[in-house]
């Protein structure tokens, strides 16, 4: 019955994802056809009679496709960190920039790029664990300011959040004062959230990050569930939670990290898949986590892809996009299914 | 073989000792009510027996094993808690809600079992919540709620069942039904339970043995009829009372005097 259900969640889903990943490949400023999409893509696999220019297949496999990739990874990141640590917080308004990971993790990237660490191409590898570094550190710092007797109150989290938050904003602007133009420069570009088109082996490093993560954290499925009834009612079943709430910190971190260093701030995502997809389909964790980590990813390739087109050639943030999109929606579905759902 | 055997049992929260040094047992199948005067240690008592709380000095042997060397989940296998106040952050079902006490026995990611589902049924069967399935928890009134946190508890299949304060916030014939329900629960499953309550009558209807705490002590441990004297519990509660019988059933019976 669980089973069945997660099977048509996840088929549905990945259905939709593998559309979001087609339309981005297709909608752009040089007008590419759908079936020479399809043969570009195909061609790669198996030998079919190339009818599309080599310019074409660049476009598509450099440009296009390395951007898709990238956005529905930082999509999926953000989902499943916003979810684990809603879960975690029992707060539906926890995300990993509320509780100040993603500022760590932005600090953690700009001090990559200031330090001369994070430049050439080993160095970009490198970003994403600078990103998982400083999430860490601020996910530790969160922990640290918030526990209370060793327990992790609601109450005293939210605030350590906000206060993390704003020293590791702080921080970066004094860092970004202290260094030369074009360093600045670079931070500047970076801190404004852009999925711009990277090299696979990046993309390559942030999917690893997020893949770990995402096996940590849906190990703890269960256990989180039962942690929605309190701390002391889920170790009465069994649960221990100091340890599922560290799994949950590092495996947040982790994926925020990662996400955070390939694309800076990018808002909503983390807050809004995951309630939305709960909305949907219920709090159960087991179905909520991987709904949260595809439908994070098509909900990224789609506003990424508006992003890029719609006043092309310029382009706009992202991280506007998200929020233009996701805000009305989020309302629609807040009033329709709320009351249904919170009597 | 005994339920649950405590020796010199003592705990306190950094405020000052709350449990000082006391000892009792329970048989199996037996339902033993804790009553006292607020703040005397009978929630502290449940957490310590539900290992929540470790000792600070003293023992816990339930059904012959001592409890500090049980994993949680082995613990969970053998107590269950129906708590004071029972809320979830997010809007599960009722289904999902008594699932949930399925734990201990999960394996992998938490695919439901034949072995599950009829623990499930048979839980909701007893606790006569099988209509409410589909229901969120705050949809219930007080008495649905608590007759779904008492399934969760069984669904866990435990051999005790600790009770907070089952009947607190029900009007009188919610209240009735949760008391009868125990009785059907002892009488069916051959439960040990352990009951705190503040209701004196209920727990002395209920419990085949009472104890009374005071200060995280005990003051008085025996049948209802012992505990029940005036002059035992004007000592605990500091106020007069009148005991006597009811003239239909001769079941004790307790009213404050003002």
């Amino acid at each position: 019955m669980m089973l069945v259900r997660l099977l048509t969640v996840m088929g549905t889903l990945t259905a939709g994802l593998m559309t979001a990943v087609l339309l981005a490949l297709w909608v752009g400023t040089v007008r590419i056809g759908a079936v020479q999409i399809m043969g570009i893509l195909l061609g790669k696999l198996v030998s079919i009679p190339v009818s599309w220019s080599e310019a074409h297949e660049t476009i598509v496999l450099s440009v296009r496709l390395p951007r898709a990739l990238l956005a529905g990874t930082v999509g999926s990141a953000l989902a499943l960190a916003g979810a684990g640590f809603q879960a975690i917080s029992r707060n539906p308004l926890a995300d990993p920039y509320v509780l100040g990971v993603s500022s760590g993790a932005a600090f953690g990237v700009v001090m990559g790029i200031l330090t001369g660490l994070g430049a050439g191409t080993g160095g970009v590898l490198l970003l994403p664990l600078f990103g998982f570094a400083g999430a860490l550190v601020a996910a530790v710092a969160v922990y640290g300011i918030a526990s209370v007797d060793g327990r992790l109150p609601i109450q005293t989290l939210l605030l350590a959040g906000v206060v993390v938050s704003l020293f590791f904003a702080s921080a970066i602007m004094l860092a970004s004062a202290l260094v030369r133009a074009e360093e600045l420069q670079r931070v500047v570009f970076y801190l404004m959230g852009h999925l711009r088109a990277v090299s696979y082996p990046t993309i390559g490093a942030v999917i690893g990050c997020v893949l770990m993560g995402a096996t940590l954290i849906y190990a703890q499925a269960v256990p989180l569930n039962l942690l929605s009834a309190g701390e002391e009612a889920a170790a009465q079943l069994g649960v221990e939670p100091e340890r599922v709430k560290r799994i949950i910190f590092l495996a947040c971190s982790l994926v925020t990290g990662a996400a955070v260093s390939a694309s800076g701030a990018v808002g909503f995502v983390g807050l809004m898949v995951p309630h939305a997809v709960r909305l949907c389909l219920g709090p159960d964790n087991r179905l909520a986590i991987p709904a949260s980590l595809l439908a994070g990813a098509i909900f990224l390739i789609l506003a990424d892809t508006v992003a890029r087109t719609v006043a092309a050639p310029t382009e706009i943030p992202v991280g506007a996009v998200t929020a233009f999109l996701g805000a009305p929606f989020f309302a629609v579905l807040l009033r329709t299914r709320y009351r249904s759902v919170y009597p | 073989m005994r339920a649950v055997e405590v020796r010199d049992l003592s705990f306190s929260y950094r405020n000052g000792r709350v449990i000082d040094g006391i000892s009792f047992s329970v048989d199996v199948g037996e339902v033993l009510g804790v009553i006292g005067p607020n703040s005397t240690g009978k929630t502290t008592l449940l957490r310590l027996l539900s290992r929540v709380l470790v000792p600070e000095a003293g023992a816990i042997r339930l059904f012959d094993r001592d409890l500090q060397a049980l994993t949680r989940r082995e613990v969970a296998r053998i107590v269950a808690v129906v708590p004071q106040e029972f809320q979830v952050a997010f809007p599960f079902t009722v289904e999902q809600v008594v699932a949930m006490g399925r734990y201990p026995y999960v394996r992998g990611i938490g695919l439901e079992t034949t072995e599950d589902r009829l623990a499930v049924e048979r839980a909701l069967g007893e606790t006569g919540t099988a209509h409410l399935l589909k229901k969120y928890l705050d949809q219930l009134s007080g008495g649905e709620k608590q007759r779904v946190v008492i399934a969760r508890a069984l669904a866990q299949d435990p051999r005790l069942l600790l009770l907070d304060e089952p009947t607190a916030h029900l009007d009188l014939s919610h209240h009735l039904e949760i008391l009868r329900l125990l009785g059907r629960l002892k009488a069916e499953r051959g439960l040990t339970v352990v009951l705190v309550s503040h209701d004196l009558n209920a727990a002395a209807e209920c419990s085949d043995r009472l104890l009374l705490l005071r200060e995280g002590a005990i003051l008085t441990a025996g049948r209802p009829e012992e505990v029940m004297q005036p002059a035992i519990i004007e000592k605990a509660y500091g106020c007069s009372v009148w005991i006597g019988a009811d003239p239909d059933t001769g079941k004790i019976r307790i009213l404050p005097r003002l």
